[in-house]
């Protein structure tokens, strides 16, 4: 309790006294590069492989010839939509991103960076974490989106080259029952993820005292305290917004 | 001028600082010096506001920095410039760009007028050919270099400077205590420096406090520090060979 009480002082003391809104349009940008573009290509990877491997077990399992096989693709389009696109892309995004904001800042404070920023009249906190946070905020919707049209993708790869099924019958499954809230609600859950995994990430690496080994550590604890906090939220979204 | 008046810090219910007074003047090395756990670092933090204290007022030029609002205490912030103990030189940014980070918060100049004053302080510590190499490519001399530019590059009326030698080679370590020497007297700074190193304290020391556990055990300059009486301070002085050699001359 103790722990989330500062969780809660950190975030109100970031929105308290803030710097000029041109300093955080700049850093934004900056940051949407940094934690957004450079995890394009390691999501997008992890996206169309799990794809692929849903529409193959799918397959698998479809043992009753009585199942139609478009159920691959409904399956696939499901999975991906609801499940694999935001809390996977988040889970991928904690261990890339959520380590190395925690490092970065943890280093930053051990190195003195955090008290120069300080001395300087900055609101520390809020210079350095509220960029991110929007960033994250705004970019893993973004990836969740492109994470779930890969991992389609991917189903219909596999439906190809495994001859799983007919393409037509994946084509047919990915559309048919289509729910259209359920985009937006992977959107949402995305943009949950995204300011949960950055500003536990950036708490993490604020609050550490010590030298390398804790600012190690702190990347660590960042990378398992997100996932938790995903995993409980996405529960929590789950059982508000589908019910 | 900085003030100091009944300082008091505890942490986690140890007293770290305990009433510590003192007058810091302008145009001096201020020193404050003592063994390692004493309290120097965090009552230079005090003073420069990273700390709050229990007790005690911080004045600069009168304007009392810790009872200040956010909008006057960011006033005194921008004629603060402090070097810190591991230079804290921002690890993204090249040489040039860390020097100029000041004038991007809290100066309105164009864009040119902010190239020549980074120009102008990195000529000043003789670093204009490493304007464009990142922190990590440049010694540690040439970094606390660099946090000295930074430190006077809003053309600050107070210089903070925590173990400004800590690390550095004795010919180093000279050079720097010289820059900072000479930036103290010409652009007329109250400059304090934190430090253990007697050949600093003996060759730019014009105030000097010393402390132990937690208290000012004595004040004076280098002129009168050998002669001091406190058993602490003489613990302290002599423990260094090269005072003793130093001392026994004279």
């Amino acid at each position: 309790m103790r722990r989330l009480g500062e969780y809660l002082i950190f975030l109100w003391k970031m929105f308290s006294n803030r710097e000029s809104f041109s300093t955080y349009l700049k850093l934004f940008f900056q940051e949407c590069v940094t934690i957004g573009i450079n995890s394009l290509f390691l999501i997008g990877f992890v996206s169309l492989f799990v794809g692929a491997v849903i529409a193959l077990q799918m397959a698998y399992n479809i043992v009753s010839p009585l199942l139609p096989k478009y159920i691959i693709g409904l399956a696939t389009r499901e999975m991906m939509i609801l499940e694999m696109a935001p809390t996977l892309s988040a889970i991928v995004f904690a261990g890339k991103v959520g380590s190395q904001i925690a490092g970065g800042i943890g280093t930053m404070r051990i190195t003195e960076q955090i008290d120069a920023l300080e001395v300087m009249g900055i609101n520390s906190a809020s210079y350095l974490v509220l960029p991110k946070i929007f960033a994250g905020m705004v970019m893993l919707p973004a990836l969740a989106v492109l994470s779930g049209a890969l991992g389609i993708w991917g189903g219909w790869l596999a439906t190809i080259f495994g001859d799983l099924s007919p393409v037509e019958d994946y084509i047919y499954g990915i559309q048919n029952q289509f729910v259209a809230f359920e985009v937006p609600f992977a959107i949402i859950k995305a943009f949950v993820f995204g300011f949960i995994v950055t500003s536990i990430s950036a708490f993490k690496g604020y609050n550490v005292k010590g030298g390398a080994l804790e600012v190690g550590r702190a990347s660590t604890e960042a990378v398992t305290t997100s996932c938790i906090a995903i995993l409980a939220a996405d529960f929590i979204l789950a059982d508000t917004l589908l019910s | 001028m900085i003030e100091i008046k009944n300082i008091q810090k505890t942490f986690q219910g140890k007293t770290v600082l305990s009433d510590i007074s003192a007058t810091f003047e302008q145009g001096k090395t201020n020193m404050i010096i003592g063994a390692s756990g004493t309290g120097k670092s965090v009552l230079l933090k005090t003073i420069v506001g990273l700390f709050e204290p229990d007790a005690g007022s911080v004045f600069y030029d009168g304007r009392d920095f810790h009872q200040s609002n956010r909008k006057e205490q960011k006033i005194i912030r921008s004629e603060i410039g402090m070097l810190f103990q591991g230079s804290a030189l921002f690890d993204s940014l090249t040489v040039a760009d860390n020097v100029r980070f000041p004038l991007n918060v809290h100066s309105k100049m164009s864009e040119s007028e902010k190239d020549d004053r980074v120009n102008t302080c990195l000529k000043r510590v003789g670093l204009e050919q490493a304007a464009n190499k990142m922190p990590s490519e440049i010694s540690g001399g040439m970094q606390k270099r660099v946090g000295i530019a930074r430190a006077i590059v809003m053309k600050s009326q107070y210089l903070f400077c925590d173990e400004p030698n800590s690390g550095l080679d004795p010919q180093t370590a000279w050079m720097i205590d010289q820059l900072i020497h000479e930036i103290t007297d010409e652009f007329n700074l109250t400059t304090v420096i934190v430090s253990h190193d007697m050949n600093s304290v003996m060759e730019i020391g014009e105030y000097i406090m010393f402390m132990y556990q937690g208290l000012k055990i004595w004040e004076g300059n280098k002129d009168t520090i050998l002669d001091a009486e406190p058993k602490e301070l003489r613990d302290f002085l002599f423990s260094n060979k090269l005072v003793r050699t130093f001392k026994g001359m004279q």
